[in-house]
């Protein structure tokens, strides 16, 4: 069981849940946890949502992106409250994770809400006041869908180099980059696969197979490239 | 008796007879991809399927010699341990029943190995008696890449994790020893009808 203890909008579609675990026994930055829900009559729906805060914080923050004709992320965005309780396990998976004492250099990449695992081993490497080698390159449809925007303005001072993407909207203001990922972008953003850079990449998935494709094709070796998928459906 | 989750009604499809669906599992449409790691480009020059490990001798098979094996097409319920299903998935591929034919041993437990080093273990019973296949079509299509072609395990009736993709050979084992998800966590079996996901359960 957890309890709310603060709710944070990231974007219009996502938001941060903020809940107090007891016991939680610690995480690792990238694994997950599996929501359970119970509804009046005993239905149940089951889901799993990323971690977005770091090992050793106070409270377990998960970010949720409310996916259209979903089931649970339309109540974990819209309908949950401070003060709300439901069954939570974890944390979950040992491979998609990342620790200041695995070292780097790190590249990190996000399709999306993909972002949020990644932003659990940005915010570890901040608080370890690690100087590893960090670059994060984000893609997202425009702008205001790109999560955690005041705290990631902040990271090119703390050493993570952050580079954007947008796919389908952008100004007259945007000097970022405006299309999907590609082998020039991957090449810009570094490092090279002579550096054997730790890579992790989160998206949905044609997103992750394309991405992953492209870093294979230019020399990363795929034992270094750990991948989380996630589908449209899930809600 | 779990707890209510305040204004959480849920959409129960009404579609899905309850009785195939284990606890904990939600019903798809489409058919999610989960892998640890980019898709391997796997090229059939080259390929072959090993049987090895506690075995009188060792068997191999190229890929039009797995394709000129008898096969079999199934319709089987999936369960993925991220909790979706897909009922009534067809595939076509050669049972291990006919494979195994061919190996003697005395093993009780077999680590399936997979392109780019990907292992999970399973006990041999679970793998005999028309529960497996080494499949190589899904819904008459020859198998994608990012859903295990060239050729994957298929043992429907534990999580979908265990029908590992890419498959290159089966090493027989007279003990048991946790594959890839096994030692990350994952339950050592994975029966979704009981729920079998994490070590714990």
């Amino acid at each position: 069981m957890c309890t709310v203890v603060d709710v944070r909008e990231e974007t219009p579609r996502a938001r941060t849940i903020v809940l107090d675990v007891p016991g939680w026994p610690d995480h690792l930055a990238g694994q997950h946890v599996d929501v359970r829900l119970t509804a009046d009559d005993g239905y149940q729906a089951q889901r799993s949502y990323s971690i977005a805060s770091p090992p050793g914080s106070a409270g377990l923050a998960l970010t949720v992106e409310q996916i259209d004709d979903g089931e649970v992320s339309p109540y974990l965005t819209d309908e949950l409250r401070v003060g709300d309780s439901f069954e939570l396990r974890g944390p979950i998976g040992g491979y998609f994770t990342w620790n200041v004492r695995d070292g780097g250099p790190l590249l990190l990449v996000a399709g999306g809400s993909g972002l949020v695992p990644l932003m659990a081993m940005v915010r570890h490497r901040r608080q370890e006041a690690s100087d590893i080698d960090t670059r994060l390159l984000v893609s997202v449809g425009s702008r205001e869908d790109v999560l955690y925007q005041a705290e990631l303005a902040e990271a090119p001072r703390q050493g993570v180099a952050c580079h954007y993407t947008l796919t389908r909207h952008w100004d007259a203001q945007w000097a970022g980059w405006t299309r999907r990922v590609d082998a020039e972008m991957i090449g810009a953003v570094g490092p090279g696969p002579e550096e054997r850079p730790l890579i992790f990449v989160c998206g949905p998935t044609p997103f992750v197979e394309h991405v992953a494709d492209l870093l294979v094709a230019l020399g990363h070796e795929a034992a270094r490239v750990r991948t989380e998928r996630f589908g449209p459906t899930g809600g | 008796m779990a707890p209510i989750s305040r204004g959480f009604r849920g959409r129960r499809r009404r579609d899905v007879d309850p009785s195939r669906l284990p606890p904990g599992q939600y019903v798809v449409n489409d058919f999610p991809v989960l892998s640890a790691g980019p898709t391997p480009n796997v090229a059939l020059d080259g390929w072959s399927f090993t049987i090895d490990g506690a075995v009188d001798e060792r068997r191999s098979w190229g890929w039009e010699e797995l394709l000129a094996l008898p096969s079999e097409t199934v319709t089987v319920d999936i369960h993925c341990v991220t909790k979706w299903s897909k009922l009534g998935t067809a595939w076509t591929g050669v049972s291990l029943d006919v494979l195994l034919e061919e190996v003697e041993t005395s093993a009780e437990f077999v680590t399936a190995r997979s392109e780019g080093g990907y292992t999970s273990n399973l006990p041999l019973a679970d793998v005999t008696g028309g529960q497996a296949w080494i499949a190589y079509r899904f819904d008459g299509e020859a198998l994608e890449p990012e859903h295990g072609g060239p050729a994957r395990l298929l043992v429907p009736h534990l999580y979908f994790w265990k029908s590992a993709k890419w498959i290159r050979g089966l090493t027989l084992m007279d003990e048991d020893e946790p594959g890839f998800w096994e030692s990350l966590g994952y339950h050592n079996y994975g029966d979704p009808w009981r729920e079998q996901r994490y070590w714990s359960d």
